[in-house]
């Protein structure tokens, strides 16, 4: 039996903390800028209404995500907007630079945290609800950024490191947990496929469940705006439309349904080689299964005439809700065979 | 298609009955019907995750009924206890494999005509594409055959060709129409793996719940508790408990046999998670049939072992403390291993004896193995290490009719002592029975004497069939290469036509379409109208200056494949 490095864990743990607050300083950066580009637009926007008194041209933008299908190829909003296809733009955002580069350097050490944890224990670093946590915030994290060298998501930036900052705090005040050896039921090379195939598609998901959470405020912002109400959420202007916010979340749901579908599948092969039967309602079994039905719902409802837009959001934000569920409430309150929280 | 939906109108017209059925079929192979079907199910889930469940758990489902004499009966009644096999949960997933098999038919159809025909005919204006776009190119020297790689097409034919060629490369079926024309065209077509995917992964579903059918019908499943030293037989009373399939005949089991030879158990000692279970090893001596040369196996967590057509799991483990009872005659009432039950990480574990053999009243024992006991300051025995450095068993005795005569089965593991008589207890003049091993009570009124002989450790085996296994892994590894398939093959149609021009160039023109989502169209009309210019124009630059037109990506659409 592998002998458990304490020290190294103690310091796997110093890490997480150390990530933590590099997040949180990036968590602001990137609050910062939204709030100061939304203010420069505010200006620009006022300056324009005093010159041309056009209220109208400088919406163009906000509104043109409401229409269609049609609606991509409507002129890039005014100033620092995030273009429909949400590629980069000439626009230089110096905060926003700054909040990328704290959260490189978080979830480099943030990196270390989790290496030096598993490298502590001895085995893959996902055995317990603070594993789960911390290696998830990474991987959210990572899997973000590595979108962020294609995509400008920038506009995402508060929400997603504002959820791996919960995260890691769920996991370093909610689960603390020594660092330990698995028990007998967990130790198997399934736990290392299905844990991390499931991580990573919960990763995605999460990216999925911010942006339709901003696709539905931009939509009723638009109707708002269309029926001539006022801008209550101004930074809203530097998100994309909803309909690329749709379209691009549809293209990550898919590939994180894919692997959610893995994991299902996974996870029966396990409990076939662990408890003699691949599928029994087990609480984790019916929860992994209701969220795997919740997003063929989502996928189905993207090919359902008058299903799609908000409503497939919607279900899109159910899904992430029952995760996340899953994840807390049936793992500490429920008991099943899956009890392995380690809280 | 079926999946067109028609719902909205609201007002029925007279149907008739054959008119009505057939209302009623489109209505149920609709593709609002399957979301909300689809829906329906993922909510009718959530109950058998909120109350216990019969068929893991009937015990605790009787005990839940008792402690909820208003609300249990009526949960019941609504099958809250048997979610799985309930009429409602049957009911939607029954409808929705139905509507499933109304929608995937007519598709697999009109997909098996639609691979069957050509691509469909160049429309028009190709400019009405969502992706489009044209150039124009030199035509090649005389008398230089057209359609040579690398070279500039001869003809607006020659480019057509040329065009098709490098399409079908790309993957696409091609049909080149009116070469020799004023307007030659080719039209392609690629991506019909996307539909056969996606039918793959539906009639898929179909195969994994008749998977699991078959597995329910024909699999069975037991339980044994097996002490160490002690063999199992694989005949239906050799089990202590037996879950048959529907179709279950005892002539299927096969008669191997089990013997546990040793049961070992590693608890963690680092300070952190001291006492945390780290191994556990079960080491077996099997036999394949009676006769049989036995051979050893070692069955670990997650380790089955394989023996007849079953699986044998290690599901559980605890001590079975050796236990000698004398009766009020003296004669030994019973001899041997008693299964406790732990009730905690540090193995505290509950045990029951009943000694209906004893003279001349039935004994009866009830109270805990501690593995190392301790006294807490309130003077209550508990165990502080799952590891056996001081066994202890902590009992009350109790004689009269233990009711095992009547015929009516018992749980081995609940004593019911209302109709015995209390020898020992912590309250009673005797005070309890506490052993050490080794150590002899004597029982009050010369009722008989306990001895604590000695431990042995035991296995809590499931042992399994279900014939029906690896069908549920194929159709569920078909259905996830045929979701791939299915969500992220491009299904596109392209079409090229090529003209002259007044001045004597060859005018090439392109549009594409997509079938669904599909975010690389536009970057793949780039990369065709790449190729296509370097292979017409790789060998001079001056030819460069040609315009291009673009226009009309979709939504997503940069020109960029990510
Ligand atoms: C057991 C129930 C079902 C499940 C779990 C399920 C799941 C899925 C999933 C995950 C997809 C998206 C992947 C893909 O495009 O291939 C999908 C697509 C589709 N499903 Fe189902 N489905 C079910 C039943 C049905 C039924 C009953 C219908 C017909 C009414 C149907 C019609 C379709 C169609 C037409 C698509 C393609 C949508 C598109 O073009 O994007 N499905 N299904």
């Amino acid at each position: 039996m592998q002998n458990i490095n304490q020290t190294l864990g103690q310091y796997s743990e110093l890490f997480m903390l150390l990530a933590a607050l590099a997040y949180t300083a990036g968590f602001l950066a990137f609050t910062w800028d939204l709030v100061k580009s939304s203010r420069r637009i505010r200006e620009i926007e006022a300056a324009l209404a005093e010159s041309a008194g056009d209220r109208e041209l400088v919406l163009a933008g906000a509104v043109a995500g409401k229409g269609g299908k049609a609606a991509g190829d409507g002129a890039a909003p005014a100033g620092a907007t995030a273009d429909d296809a949400m590629n980069y733009q000439g626009e230089r955002r110096t905060i926003a630079r700054i909040a990328v580069v704290l959260t490189v350097l978080a979830a480099a050490i943030h990196a270390v945290a989790v290496v030096t944890r598993g490298v502590a224990a001895g085995r893959v670093p996902w055995g317990n609800m603070y594993e789960f946590c911390t290696t998830g915030g990474l991987v959210v994290a990572v899997v973000f950024l590595l979108v962020l060298t294609r995509k400008d998501l920038r506009f995402l930036g508060t929400f997603v490191i504002g959820l791996v900052v919960v995260m890691l705090c769920a996991a370093t005040i909610g689960f603390p947990t020594p660092v330990a050896n698995l028990v007998p039921a967990l130790q198997s090379y399934w736990l290392i496929i299905h844990v991390s195939v499931a991580v990573a598609a919960s990763a995605l998901f999460t990216l999925t469940f911010a942006m339709s959470v901003l696709q539905l405020m931009q939509a009723n912002r638009v109707a708002r705006l269309a029926a001539g109400g006022d801008d209550r959420l101004p930074f809203m202007r530097l998100v994309p439309s909803a309909l690329s916010l749709e379209n691009l979340s549809y293209r990550i749901n898919a590939i994180a349904f894919v692997l959610w579908t893995f994991t299902l599948m996974a996870g029966a092969i396990w409990a076939e080689k662990a408890w003699g039967r691949y599928w029994g309602w087990d609480t984790k079994e019916v929860w992994t299964f209701v969220i795997w039905v919740v997003y063929a719902g989502y996928l189905h409802a993207r090919a359902t005439r008058g299903w799609t837009g908000t409503r497939a959001a919607w279900l899109s934000i159910v899904g992430y809700l029952c995760i996340v569920f899953n994840f807390t409430i049936v793992n500490i309150y429920f008991s099943g065979l899956h009890s392995y929280a380690g809280v | 298609m079926a999946t067109k939906d028609r719902s909205g109108d609201i007002a029925l017209p007279a149907l008739g009955f054959l008119g009505t059925l057939r209302w009623v079929w489109t209505q149920l192979t609709s593709m609002r019907t399957a979301l909300f079907l689809l829906l329906l199910l993922a909510v009718a889930a959530v109950p058998g995750s909120l109350f216990p469940q019969r068929p893991a758990n009937p015990a605790v489902v009787t005990q839940y009924i008792r402690d909820n004499p208003e609300t249990g009966p009526v949960l019941d009644w609504f099958q809250l206890f048997d979610v799985y096999s309930s009429v409602w949960f049957s009911a939607i997933y029954l409808l929705l494999f139905i509507s499933l098999i109304g929608c995937v038919v007519p598709r697999a159809i009109a997909h098996g005509r639609a691979w069957r025909s050509r691509p469909p005919r160049t429309p028009r204006r190709l400019t009405r594409m969502p992706v489009h776009g044209a150039f124009t190119v030199p035509a090649g020297p005389d008398g230089q055959p057209g359609g040579q790689e690398g070279g500039r097409p001869a003809s607006a034919g020659a480019a057509v060709v040329d065009a098709a060629s490098v399409l079908k490369k790309r993957g696409y079926r091609v049909d080149v129409r009116d070469e020799n024309g004023n307007q030659p065209s080719v039209g392609a077509e690629r991506g019909f793996l996307k539909e056969l995917g996606n039918l793959v992964f539906h009639v898929s579903l179909i195969g994994v719940l008749i998977s699991v059918a078959v597995g329910g019908l024909f699999g069975y499943r037991g339980q044994k508790i097996l002490v160490e030293g002690e063999t199992f037989v694989n005949t239906l009373v050799g089990y202590d408990s037996f879950t048959p399939g529907t179709n279950f005949s005892e002539d299927n089991l096969d008669p191997y046999s089990i013997t546990l030879e040793k049961f070992e158990v590693q608890f963690d000692r680092q300070l952190t998670h001291y006492g945390q279970p780290i191994d556990f090893t079960a080491t077996m001596t099997t036999r394949s049939a009676p006769g049989e040369e036995p051979e050893r196996q070692i069955l670990k967590v997650n380790e089955p072992l394989t023996i007849g057509d079953t699986s044998v799991y290690l599901v559980g483990n605890g001590y079975a403390p050796v236990v000698t009872v004398r009766d009020g005659e003296g004669n030994i009432a019973h001899q041997g291993p008693v299964v406790s039950i732990p009730q905690d990480g540090l193995f505290t574990s509950l045990m029951v004896l009943k000694v209906p053999d004893a003279q001349p009243d039935q004994l009866g024992f009830v109270g805990f193995f501690l593995p190392t006991a301790a006294i807490d300051e309130n003077g209550v025995s508990f165990s502080r290490d799952p590891d056996p450095f001081l066994p202890q068993l902590n009992l009350n005795s109790y004689y009269g009719d233990l009711g095992l005569d009547d015929g009516e089965p018992q749980n081995v593991y609940v004593l019911d002592t209302d109709t015995l008589t209390e020898l020992n207890s912590r309250n009673s003049e005797a005070g309890g029975i506490v052993l050490d091993a080794g150590e002899t009570v004597e029982l009050p009124d010369g009722k008989g004497s306990i001895t604590f002989d000695g431990l042995r450790r035991y296995a809590a085996l499931d042992i399994t069939h279900d014939p029906a296994e690896l069908g549920a892994l194929l159709f569920s590894s078909l259905a996830l290469a045929g979701l791939s398939a299915s969500l992220f093959i491009g299904r596109r149609r392209i079409w090229v036509r090529a003209g002259t021009t007044d001045d004597g160039r060859i005018s090439v023109e392109y549009g594409l379409l997509a079938r669904g989502e599909d975010h690389r169209l536009a970057g793949e009309g780039a990369a065709v109208e790449k190729l296509l210019r370097d292979r017409w124009l790789a060998d001079s630059a001056e030819d460069n200056e040609n315009e291009t037109a673009h226009a009309g990506a979709p939504a997503t659409g940069s020109g960029k494949d990510n």
